[in-house]
């Protein structure tokens, strides 16, 4: 084989990788006898924490899944081809896939669905992509407050004379926490640096509203494309991005159906209008009729993909995602547009009480703007307390510092969320252990009383329903 | 059969130049070589193009392809037309197919195309 291919050895099949990215040597152990190996495995599993009364959210959700989504994921149809592009022995997972766009579709208020991408991070540093293609322009506006994991896809996609500025953030006031409106518009504002797209999650990383609509008009004003990073269950009770001028949509799939599974995998969602059609990366498949005229789906725009284009396909990072995406259609189809806001209500009421709870032992909330299910909270030393609540069977969210070490503002902060699956026996465990670790005082330069005061008076925290 | 009083570039676009200016298509041999064409993209009126850069895309059902600059110089006038009847590329390249008008750079460049017989000569090499 050598011979034939006039190389002398393997290596030289690998002279295009340049020597710095080859993997020299694996750290590998040796090899186990399976018992052991079972052994270990059921060790390394024993050290995970399953009596957690959790409220971490953080772009990952916990909800409820009706057993029909996972019993349904096992039949063996499902595990087929990675990419059905023969349509006359694929007519079931096209089907599908098609049934999976149309649902997202309505969710997001946008003509176009791709299936699909890898994760939320993945979906959202493609539509940034996206927007330069349209625009053929090179710069994107990215908020502070989209999730710091997506920031960081997006700088990793860019290069290659693309660039990424943050957007940043309100710092105090009603706002506070928000995409400051204003800043955003100086950014616009220069001629030499042509804006392709602006991006801003809702809600944001701090669970926050963004002023969506004020936001898209200004990135359209200055010829730019607006990207709406969102959180799909949220849409049941939020305007959709289609509704407020988004021209694309991009988002974690993981909370439509899908256990958090250890960080993965999880489903990319991407969608974008009509006009976009030729730039959204992924597969999209269409209904159709065949010669005899029966309905049948076919994918549509194929040519655009790597397969065909190379190097210039729309990307070359996209996946089907085909059983993840089946999970979110199962996920959506069986609860319906009913079932779904009642999930995301009832995730904001709960949370509505965690608010309550803690404000009442001392951790009242960082920003005062409207969120839905998700807000930080004021905790001096919040890193410890969070150590220290963890050794009471609470989870106390995720402290901000660990991933916004940057940030002053954030070094006493825990962002929580609650869920459907949020008990108030769980919230009231958390209040309590909360107030254990303060020993019983509020902590020192809290003013419990403004806190105490601010949670009583109710405001409107779902935001406007459709 | 290819048309004598146009120049040709090995990427299979065609120039019939007047004047200071320059129509620009596709070669016969180009569409009918991509199958049925369902879609071009064409540049806006006024974009300046560098000869050689790329200034559109044409999809059939099987294949999207860059398009070309021949020349270099200011677009001024796109085939509208093709954005409801891409199929006129493949009916009729040289005529109602044509993509885009560019006012020419430097009309020099045209000096360096392929005329006619290489262009066949070419198409013939494969």
């Amino acid at each position: 084989m050598l011979e034939a291919l006039g190389i002398a050895d393997v290596d030289a099949l690998f002279d295009d990788i340049p020597v710095a990215l080859r993997a020299s040597r694996l750290d590998l152990p040796e090899p186990q006898p399976e018992l052991e190996l079972a052994a270990r495995l059921e060790a390394l599993a024993a050290r995970n924490r399953t009596d957690l009364a959790s409220f971490l959210g953080a772009g990952v959700y916990r909800h409820w899944t009706p057993p029909a989504v996972d019993q349904l994921l096992l039949r063996g149809e499902w595990y087929t081809a990675y990419t059905p592009y023969q349509p006359e022995i694929s007519q079931g997972t096209l089907q599908s896939i098609y049934e999976y766009e149309s649902l997202i579709g309505e969710l997001m208020d946008l003509d176009v669905v791709s299936a699909s991408h890898y994760d939320g991070a993945a979906a959202t540093a493609e539509a940034a992509l996206m927007t330069c293609r349209a625009t053929r322009r090179t710069r994107v506006l990215v908020s502070r407050a989209v999730h710091p994991h997506y920031r960081q896809t997006v700088a990793a996609y860019f290069g290659g004379g693309l660039e990424v500025d943050e957007i940043p953030l309100v710092a105090d006031g009603e706002s506070a926490g928000t995409t400051d409106v204003a800043a955003l518009e100086r950014l616009l504002a220069d001629p030499d640096r042509p804006v392709a797209g602006v991006l801003a999650g809702h809600p944001n990383f701090f669970g926050l509203l963004e002023p969506m609509p004020e936001i898209g008009r200004l990135a359209h004003a200055a010829g730019a494309l607006f990207v709406a990073v969102v959180e799909p269950v949220s849409l049941a009770v939020l305007a959709p991005p289609g509704s407020y001028g988004a021209d694309i949509a991009a988002g974690e799939g993981q909370p439509l159906g899908i256990a958090p599974q250890y960080g993965g995998p999880y489903l990319g969602l991407l969608a974008s209008t009509d006009a976009l059609v030729r730039q959204i990366p992924g597969r999209l498949v269409g209904m159709t009729t065949d010669v005899d005229g029966r309905r049948g789906f076919v994918m549509t725009l194929r040519a655009r993909e790597q397969d065909i284009r190379r190097d210039k396909a729309a990307s070359n990072i996209c996946t089907n995602q085909a059983l993840l995406a089946l999970a979110a259609s199962i996920y959506v189809a069986t609860l319906g547009p009913h079932g779904l806001r009642d999930v995301a209500a009832l995730g904001a009421a709960r949370a509505a009480e965690l608010e309550l709870a803690l404000a009442a032992v001392g951790a009242p909330r960082l920003y005062p703007g409207p969120y839905l299910n998700e807000f930080a909270i004021r905790v001096p030393g919040a890193r410890d307390v969070h150590r220290r609540l963890l050794d009471r069977g609470i989870l106390a969210g995720l402290a901000l510092a660990d991933i916004e070490p940057d940030d002053e503002t954030l070094a006493d902060a825990l962002l929580v969320c609650a869920t459907e699956v949020t008990t108030s026996d769980e919230i009231a465990r958390f209040a309590a252990a909360l107030e254990d670790v303060f020993g019983g005082r509020p902590p020192i330069g809290v003013e419990v009383g403004a806190g105490a005061e601010r949670s009583e008076r109710p405001r409107a925290r779902a935001g406007s329903p459709r | 059969m290819v048309p004598t009083d146009l120049r040709y570039t090995k990427d299979h676009e065609w120039v019939r130049v007047a004047g200071d200016e320059a129509t620009v298509g596709i070669t016969e041999y180009a569409a009918s070589q991509l199958g049925d064409i369902v879609f071009v993209e064409l540049p806006d009126a006024g974009r300046k193009l560098d000869q050689h850069a790329t200034f559109g895309v044409v999809e059939s059902v099987k294949a999207v392809s860059d398009l070309f600059a021949p020349v270099s110089g200011e677009v001024l006038a796109t085939n509208d037309a093709l954005t409801g009847a891409p199929e006129l590329v493949n009916g009729e390249p040289y005529g109602e197919g044509w993509m885009i008008r560019i006012r020419l750079a430097d009309p020099d460049e045209t000096e360096g195309l392929l005329d006619a017989s290489a262009y066949e000569a070419l198409i013939a090499a494969g």
